[in-house]
């Protein structure tokens, strides 16, 4: 994307063990991960896991408890107060996409560089026009999210976090609750955004995005962080049993 | 509630049920005796005086009106449509009790000679009593919803208090306290403001918690999908969680409204005059009490019925809005 002009290569999230408890549970042991500038990253692991904590964790819509998370320089934690600048600059992408219903898409775009970057209305339109166009849905710009399919619903949401110029893109499951139909073109959304250099954090069970874009995939399991590898040496030789059985089990399918 | 696509048998085409029903009829109109009523003078020539008809005249006069019951009601059930029926039973209903005001005698020539005067200064006041405390109860409402679910110790300790406070006593109490009990500080306060703010406190505490169950059956994701593009919670609150929730509240508000624009009588007992005070204080000189009470009672169900009706109309634009 434009400008990240981050010292080339250095990393721009930084996890050092950290740790999430839900009450007595513990969600998160331990978890040491870095990202580096450009990186695509996938997440992967049986449910309840822990990577969708994991992430959420990133823009600090989930607290942790011990350790430190450090986003672009700037470090996490319970008093900060620029907490919305890191997440204007960490784009997030949900599950069930959480577009506001009641504005239309053009106007779920533009909101945030309007109201948080503070832009004039005429800029906004054309940054929103420009990424809805990248998306491939500009024709539907005047339309409510509720009009459109869960495909085109969820590339709106992809969308409206670029409009916002993020650093980063954080995905949680975006696939997950989708028709299978609508997968390819949230996928095929996501490969052309990774091409463009965007780094990204992307939690999925689509172990063929995985392979074709990851970098670096990582299976967690029980809140820990079980094996980080390259995606070819991920999936051929995995080393733990539990990478193993998942793997059997994910990719029979 | 959804309709079936099934319908059931109607009832009224049962000679069972028919029966039935002209039976409980029969036994409840002769256990109150209408042999002296309007039926009974009906009969007159049949029976003959009916104060000496006797058990005779009251078995007649009881069978007669179990009979026109049951023959209106299977007449309503054939009619073709759901609508017709509507507007039958309505206006059968409206002449039972427009009769039953009717036979108070009342003097008409008293309340045509009082009307103007209980709508343009009766109804004006109960109206724009109403509207302003609404529109402030409105206000505390948001604040009161926000504060109940903050995080912050004060806020919580403050609001839950109000809405406790509030709740818990009676609005004629609220209402005295208010207008006798601002003196006593030092502080004289009109009757109007007195009542305006009695019932915005009040109506307020209940809003408050219409209005924080609206903004808590929004979907937790709005709250996150809103603070990942980095907006601060004034911004979520005005921009994003009240534009939905204020269509989930408005419905109950309206019901609200209507509900104080009666309760606003109540400020009548500190000479606020509104359509209640001048019902009691009109009729007072020549004894016409029933005859103001019962204009009165015509006018705030007329009010409502209005009031009702916006609020469908608002209810159904805001329903169109969201089904898009």
């Amino acid at each position: 994307m434009s400008e990240t002009n981050q010292n080339a290569k250095g990393p721009i999230i930084s996890i050092k063990e950290m740790n999430k408890y839900y009450g007595d549970f513990h969600a998160l042991t331990d978890i040491d991960l870095e990202v580096n500038v450009g990186e695509r990253i996938v997440i992967c692991g049986p449910s309840g896991s822990g990577k969708s904590t994991l992430i959420r964790c990133l823009n600090r819509l989930e607290a942790h408890q011990s350790g430190s998370v450090n986003v672009n320089g700037i470090e996490l934690h319970q008093h900060m107060k620029d907490i919305d600048k890191v997440r204007s600059e960490v784009g997030m992408v949900f599950q069930h996409f959480n577009l506001f219903p009641h504005m239309t898409v053009l106007e779920n775009c533009t909101a945030g560089p309007m109201w948080v970057n503070k832009l004039p209305p005429s800029e906004a339109h054309e940054i929103a026009m420009k990424y809805l166009e990248r998306v491939n849905i500009p024709e539907q710009a005047d339309k409510y999210p509720a009009q459109l399919s869960g495909g085109q619903q969820q590339r709106v949401a992809i969308a409206r976090s670029l409009c916002m110029n993020p650093k980063v893109m954080l995905f949680d499951e975006p696939t997950s609750a989708l028709d299978p139909e609508m997968v390819s073109e949230v996928l095929d959304t996501m490969t052309s955004l990774a091409q463009s250099g965007m780094t990204m954090i992307v939690v999925t069970h689509e172990m063929g995005f995985a392979k074709q874009v990851a970098d670096r995939v990582i299976f967690m399991d029980e809140g820990k962080i079980v094996e980080s590898n390259e995606p070819i040496a991920f999936f051929e030789n995995p080393q733990s049993d539990r990478t193993k059985k998942f793997l059997s089990q994910v990719l029979v399918h | 509630m959804i309709q079936d696509t099934v319908t059931e048998d109607v009832l009224l085409r049962k000679p069972l049920f028919v029966f039935f029903l002209f039976v409980i009829t029969f036994i409840i109109s002769f256990s109150v005796d209408p042999s002296q009523s309007f039926i009974g003078h009906l009969l007159e020539p049949a029976l003959g005086d009916p104060e000496k008809s006797g058990l005779y005249g009251r078995f007649v006069t009881s069978f007669m009106l179990a009979v026109l019951f049951v023959l209106n009601l299977t007449a309503i059930g054939f009619l073709p449509r759901f609508r017709f029926q509507v507007i039958v039973v309505w206006i059968e209903l409206l002449i039972l009790f427009l009769s039953f005001f009717y036979s108070f005698d009342l003097s008409f020539e008293f309340i045509r000679s009082k009307i103007w005067f209980m709508i343009s200064q009766g109804i004006f006041t109960t109206l724009y009593v109403s509207a302003i405390s609404i529109v402030i109860a409105f206000l505390i409402a948001i604040v009161g919803a926000v504060a109940k679910m903050s995080s912050n110790g004060f806020a919580y300790a403050i609001a839950s208090f109000y809405t406790s406070f509030f709740r818990g006593l009676p609005l004629l109490m609220q209402v005295y306290l208010i207008y006798l009990g601002f003196p006593q500080v030092g502080y004289v306060i009109d009757a109007v403001p007195a009542g305006i703010i009695a019932l915005s406190l009040c109506y307020g505490a209940y809003m408050t918690e219409i209005f924080r169950a609206g903004i808590m059956s929004i979907d937790a994701g709005q709250w996150e999908g809103s603070r990942a593009l980095g907006f601060k919670f004034g911004l979520i609150m005005r921009k994003i969680i009240l534009p939905q929730s204020i269509p989930l509240i408005i419905p109950p508000t309206g019901n609200q409204f209507i509900a104080m624009l009666k309760d606003s009588s109540l400020v009548s007992v500190i000479g606020v005059w509104e359509l209640m005070f001048l019902a009691k204080t009109l009729g007072n000189k020549t004894f016409n009490h029933m005859e103001m009470l019962i204009t009165a009672a015509m006018l705030y169900w007329m009010m409502t019925m209005v009031l009702e009706l916006i609020q469908s109309r608002i209810e159904r634009k805001y329903q169109k809005r969201q089904s898009r």
